[in-house]
């Protein structure tokens, strides 16, 4: 048995999610605290040179032809025996399509408890405690992490991408894999169509409604979109002018939204609208009118000119992009 | 003496004219009771039963109404008294053949001045015909409404009835033209034609050779009407009299006929033509494709599948088709279309708003709502639906309002009163206010609700509300088709309702309004009224409890919501206020039991967004905004608030042309 | 084709949520409870399967307040069985205990295939899905976003972030944790329930007692602050946007 903390690295077609410096920053704060080491775990084919820049101590690399594609029961298994040989005090998945089902699978395999929808963890007193958010986020949960192992499936928002990153790349060790499977496999991937965005996908929404006033006023939003790393979308007014094409339609008659970052401007926040954008994580509401229903929902907002505002808050994401 | 003489100058080379002209009469009359009969009996063997034979003397005073005056037919000009011309006409024909028959095979009487006035009269109606002949053509090949058809029928149609008047004017004519009487000035019509025969110098006896001709020609084109009466569109003769015979009196126009049943009471839905009842077959028989309830459509308008006159028309091409197979082969005849889907199809059926303007314009009475209910209901038993309204009904189902939302936050609008708002449920009250589901919860509505309670508050009403307690009322659940749905609702309401004291009920919903007050249980309304707001503040307005203290001084427009005015006859109420508030009134052209529909009814509101040509509620602003120094539309209806204060944005006369809730209009003016 | 649907009722987001007296739950008297959404997907695609290929559906759910209509929908829906898992369910119950009563109840029922909700949002110990496949020793894949069978083989679309869609395919017998079936739940009307009411019964069985390993404890529950309304920003349009720049780092979208 080991205070080692690990961290099941997660990546897709070469590229390392997001999640998994999120998995880090939680593991660090936990190894600080339980006095092991962070431990990332990647599985893979042909995996060198992948996650460089996650923060741990020491990676731990499987590298296999069988886990070149995300196939769930071999990636069980190749797991399970390494965490059994190795016995960490805390495992952290992404509470994602991979990382969930691993997780669950693992827990009942090793007899390991799983604590799921974790945000956030702390250590109290040298206890190691996790907060996750139930109910759609409308109720947390805290408690402590069980003892002598566990494995945690982790979401976004606790913490920040860039507190799991390094610059040096992390030593790095080869394991053997235990990869077995059969009865899962994988065909073809199929691609997303390409065509508009998909708005109810997109994690960051600059979304604009009548206060926008003409057709080429959009170009000022699209601009902050871009600087964002988001993508416009709008009320239903604007959409019905032809202003956007509908497929940026938020709303009753349009889609429904869960973006991180949804920054409403100008928009009333009607309910047709209203009710298709509570998913969001949170809402930003710039509106003239300091008694718009936009600001019942909203979590900031600004009573500033939109015209005023966005020009200077495209200036100031670029400068901060730099 | 002048005197009617029977079969004048018809030769005997044939034998007795008698035999002939009755054989042939007879025969086409056989024709057409065998074909009638066959069409006739395909409506009660093969629709359902219903119960249409009740207050005989109420469906003959509509009889009168409907059929011989044709109230309906003459509300529009132009082929209102195209069509009189030519019905009238027909009817002095019929009786002018009845007499005739009378005075030949009975009592003689036609005889002297009996007999010139007799004469007079046909040739009078006569030219009458002929003008409405030409009314009808000119409209039909040169007009050409957008909602007539123009079809080889009409054609057909109008030639043979202008053929048979004309023969018979021409074989008058010949007769003059031999017997040159001098009461012939009492046949003007046929005295002006025999005056051309007369210039061609014909003898005697090739006019009376004509004369044969002509009549027996005549003769023949009336035995083609007879024997193809039943194909051709003039079966409406017969079928639109018996359609306003037969048109519903158990019920007002607010009360859906509940959900059949089958023998062993379980629910029954619609699949094929053997399940609608024998008056909703004779509808489809009746319609004499006018095409007024379509040019009153707001769905149709706006571009979506439907039209009231192709629905009943796709029913009755259906009923001839496939009708005589289902009977012979029940319901396990294959390849027949499907009723609810293929004869008519779900778009068509989720297009109506239910306004109910072409059950307003139908000359025969056409029940087309009934029939469309009863199709939906199918559609909503499979499940065959948008998301959206499916999502609406869940959330109705589960919650009891279409938002999604807790009941407990039902009555959220009503807090920070003083005195606070009294709980209907504990206290007795004098009127219990139905808030209603929008009303209720939309954020944009909840100021108008507020001021609602400000001003019942100020007028010193004694009222309170249900909180929690409400469900939505179940008009547009019913009208969705969701029957078992409706019918929790109004159990869940009643239940309520029924523990509270209360003297009156008051809504500010005119659907609300509609199905509390027509299709509730009447004992839990027991006698008490329910009261659209603008009926109770009419009323105190009448015995001087209600005074505004200021002018307002707007000019404004007035859209009648289409539950309150036709649907329940309340015009005048909302009218009296306005202008008591100091505004000044001018009327839309479509105003009053013509009032265009916002387009959300009908559970309309729930459903996706069809691809329009133009929202209903974008037509009715364009409406009131090409009136003159009209300011503001004014509305008394939370979902017209709603739907008006969107289209007045969408088509851009925003600050120009405000929507106001009468409601706001009293709050000001108080 | 025997396909078993086990479901879980959880607290409908709707109402208010309060924490009961012990501050380490929910208050059960003011839940309101509903079937989980994505459950709501696994017995479409259930039936769909079953609409498709014949095949018998069961459906298993814990007797908790609301679950025969529960059942009773998806009887309406075309569902052959069902089946209440009767005492020891309160609102307390984990996953693990869960998965291990279902898993009792489900083997004795050898389906071909097992199709539950990818998660529920009170799942704090993970979802059923995968724990089921555990107890069961069968193979898991969740996230999937439509199913067709061939003999003895599941061939799924398993959804990732952004869109990519891998095709899996899956031997039986097997557990798949639906996320959205090939068409959206249908909506069942009032009277076909009424009549399922009438014809379909519900068996009760009982679960032996419930083990609730594999869960974590929890120690204090609470509601995360929320303002009101808005938190309003102040300020000349620079400052503002410094603040709201500041506010994107925060959030993790800068
Ligand atoms: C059946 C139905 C379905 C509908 N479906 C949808 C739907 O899917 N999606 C949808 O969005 N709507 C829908 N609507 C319309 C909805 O009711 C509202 O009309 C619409 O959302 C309003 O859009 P908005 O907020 O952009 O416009 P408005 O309500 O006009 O709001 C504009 C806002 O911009 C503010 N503003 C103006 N100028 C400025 C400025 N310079 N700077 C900052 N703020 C400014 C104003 O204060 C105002 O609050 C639907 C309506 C109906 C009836
Ligand atoms: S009720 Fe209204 S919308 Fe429906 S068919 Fe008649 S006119 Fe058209
Ligand atoms: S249904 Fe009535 S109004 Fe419509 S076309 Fe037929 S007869 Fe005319």
């Amino acid at each position: 048995m080991s205070q080692d903390i690990y961290v099941v690295i997660e990546h897709l077609r070469g590229q390392v999610a997001d999640i998994s410096y999120v998995l880090c920053a939680a593991a660090r704060q936990l190894a600080a605290a339980s006095g092991g080491q962070v431990v990332g775990v990647l599985l893979g084919h042909n995996v060198q040179g992948l996650a460089q820049d996650v923060a741990v101590d020491r990676l731990l690399v499987m590298d296999d032809p069988q886990l070149a594609d995300f196939i769930p029961d071999r990636y069980q298994q190749a797991l399970a025996g390494l965490l059994s040989a190795q016995a960490p005090r805390v495992t952290l998945f992404g509470d994602t399509s991979i990382g969930a089902e691993l997780a669950g699978g693992l827990s009942v395999q090793l007899g390991w408890p799983l604590v799921s929808y974790c945000r956030s963890v702390r250590a109290d007193d040298g206890r190691l405690l996790y907060i996750s958010q139930l109910c759609g986020g409308k109720v947390m949960a805290e408690g402590e992490i069980p003892a002598p192992h566990a494995l945690l499936a982790m979401v976004p928002g606790g913490f920040q991408a860039e507190q799991g990153k390094r610059t040096s790349p992390p030593p790095v060790e080869t394991v053997a894999s235990a990869a077995v499977g059969g009865r899962i496999t994988l065909k073809q991937y199929i691609e997303p169509e390409s065509g508009d965005v998909d708005i109810s996908k997109e994690a960051i929404l600059v979304s604009v409604g009548r206060g926008i006033q003409n057709a080429d006023n959009i170009e000022m939003v699209q601009e902050l979109a871009a600087a964002l790393g988001g993508v416009v979308s709008a009320s239903r007014p604007v959409v019905d002018q032809g202003w956007l094409p509908t497929t940026r339609l938020v709303g009753k008659s349009g889609k429904r939204v869960k973006p991180r970052l949804y920054l409403a401007l100008g928009i009333s926040g009607a309910p047709e609208h209203a009710e298709a954008i509570t998913d969001s994580q949170t809402i930003i509401a710039v509106n003239t009118d300091a008694s718009a229903p936009i600001f019942d929902i909203a979590r900031y907002g600004t009573t500033l000119d939109l015209f005023d505002l966005v020009p200077a808050l495209t200036e100031k994401v670029r400068q901060a992009k730099q | 003496m002048p005197e009617r003489v029977d079969f004048w100058g018809i030769p005997h080379t044939w034998g007795p004219p008698e035999l002939y002209a009755y054989g042939i009469m007879g025969l086409a009359s056989l024709v057409l009771l065998f074909r009638l009969y066959q069409a006739v009996s395909l409506w009660w063997r093969l629709g359902r039963a219903e119960k249409r034979w009740d207050q005989l003397h109420i469906r003959i005073w509509r009889l009168i109404q409907y059929a011989i005056v044709q109230v309906r037919v003459l509300s529009q000009r132009y082929p209102g008294i195209m069509h009189v011309a030519l019905a009238w006409a027909f009817f002095v024909f019929l009786w002018g053949t009845i007499l005739a028959t009378i005075h030949s095979h009975f009592i003689g009487f036609l005889y002297g001045h009996t007999y010139l006035v007799y004469k007079l009269a046909l040739d009078v109606f006569t030219a009458i015909f002929i003008g409405g002949a030409i009314l009808a053509a000119y409209r039909r090949y040169v007009l050409r409404p957008r909602r007539l058809t123009l079809a080889p029928r009409f054609t057909y149609s109008l030639v043979l009835i202008v053929v048979i008047v004309l023969g018979g004017l021409s074989v008058e004519s010949t007769r003059l033209a031999v017997e040159r009487p001098e009461w012939a000035w009492w046949m003007p019509a046929g005295w002006l034609v025999a005056q051309l025969w007369l210039a061609t110098g014909a003898s005697d006896a090739t006019l009376l050779d004509w004369h044969f001709g002509l009549w027996f020609f005549h003769l023949l084109s009336v035995a083609l009407l007879f024997v193809t009466l039943p194909q051709s569109t003039m079966l409406h003769v017969i079928t639109g009299p018996l359609n306003v015979f037969f048109s519903k009196l158990d019920r007002p126009m607010g009360r859906l006929a509940p959900q059949p049943q089958t023998a062993s009471g379980e629910p029954l839905f619609v699949t094929s033509l053997r399940d609608l009842t024998w008056k909703q077959l004779l509808d489809s028989e009746a319609c004499t494709e006018c095409g007024r309830c379509q040019d009153a459509c707001p769905a149709f308008a706006a571009g979506t599948p439907l039209s009231p006159k192709e629905l009943m028309l796709n029913i009755r091409t259906a009923l001839r088709r496939d009708g005589p197979q289902l009977l012979q082969r029940g319901n396990g005849a294959n390849g027949v279309p499907a009723l609810v889907g293929e004869v008519v199809q779900d778009a068509v059926l989720w297009s109506c708003t239910t306004c109910g303007a072409c059950v307003r314009e139908c000359p025969v009475l056409i029940e087309h709502i009934d029939t469309m209910v009863d199709m939906r209901r199918q559609l909503v038993n499979e499940g065959r639906m948008d998301s959206m309204l499916q999502e609406a009904l869940a959330n109705l189902g589960r919650y009891g309002n279409s938002f999604g939302q807790s009941e407990r936050v039902r009555g959220r609008w009503a807090q920070g009163f003083d005195p606070p708002i009294k709980d209907a449920r504990k206290e007795s009250v004098e009127y219990l206010w139905f808030v209603g589901d929008y009303a209720s919860y939309s954020a944009t509505l909840s100021d108008i609700t507020r001021k609602t309670a400000e001003v019942f508050q100020k007028l010193g009403l004694d009222f309170g509300i249900l909180y929690e307690g409400e469900r939505n009322a179940g008009n547009d659940v019913r009208r969705v088709g969701e029957e078992g749905l409706y019918e929790m609702l109004v159990h869940r309401n009643t239940a309520v309702l029924s523990r509270c004291s209360f003297k009156a009920i008051v809504t500010t919903d005119p659907h609300s309004y509609n199905t509390l007050k027509n299709e509730y249980p009447p004992e839990v309304l027991d006698g008490r009224p329910v009261l659209h707001y603008t009926e109770l503040l009419d009323q105190l307005l009448m015995t001087g409890a209600l005074k505004f203290s200021h002018r307002l001084g707007y000019t404004v427009t007035y859209s009648d919501p289409c539950y309150l005015g036709r649907y329940n006859g309340v015009y005048d109420a909302p009218r009296r206020l306005i202008l008591a508030t100091g505004c000044q009134l001018v009327e839309m052209p479509r105003c009053g039991d013509r009032a265009a529909c916002c387009g959300a009814g009908g559970g309309r509101i729930w459903m996706e967004e069809q691809a329009v040509q133009e929202r209903p509620s974008e037509a009715r602003i364009r409406e009131a905004a090409a009136l003159e120094g009209v300011q503001a539309l004014v509305v008394t209806c939370p979902k017209d608030v709603t739907m008006y204060r969107d289209a007045v944005k969408t088509t851009g006369y925003e600050p120009r042309l405000a929507v106001k809730e009468l409601m706001e209009l009293v709050h000001a003016a108080l | 084709m025997h396909i078993v649907v086990p479901v879980k009722l959880v607290p409908d987001l709707v109402e208010e949520l309060v924490i009961d007296a012990s501050g380490c739950a929910l208050d059960p008297d003011t839940l309101r409870l509903q079937l989980n959404e994505f459950d709501g997907h696994a017995i479409e695609q259930a039936i769909l399967l079953k609409e498709r290929g014949g095949g018998q559906v069961t459906v298993i759910a814990p007797d908790l307040e609301g679950v025969d209509d529960v059942l009773y929908t998806a009887a309406a829906k075309g569902a052959d069985r069902l089946i209440k898992l009767c005492d020891h369910f309160g609102q307390a119950v984990n996953n693990h205990a869960m998965a291990r009563a279902v898993a009792e109840v489900i083997k004795p029922l050898q389906p071909d295939l097992v199709l539950t909700g990818v998660q529920s949002h009170s799942d704090l110990d993970g979802s059923i899905g995968p724990l089921l496949a555990g107890y069961l020793a069968m193979p898991y894949v969740g996230y999937i976003a439509g199913v067709t069978l061939s003999d003895g083989r599941a061939t799924v679309r398993k959804e990732y972030p952004g869109g990519l869609v891998a095709e899996l395919e899956v031997t039986l017998p097997a557990v798949l944790g639906i996320q959205a079936a090939d068409q959206p739940p249908r909506y069942v009307a009032f009277s076909r329930i009424r009549q399922a009411m009438k014809s379909a019964t519900i068996e009760e069985q009982t679960v032996a007692a419930l083990d609730t390993s594999g869960g974590p404890a929890v120690a204090r529950m609470y509601k995360p602050e929320v303002a009101a309304r808005a938190t309003m920003l102040d300020g000349k349009p620079d400052e503002v946007a410094d603040q709201l720049v500041a506010l994107f780092r925060e959030l993790g979208v800068l």
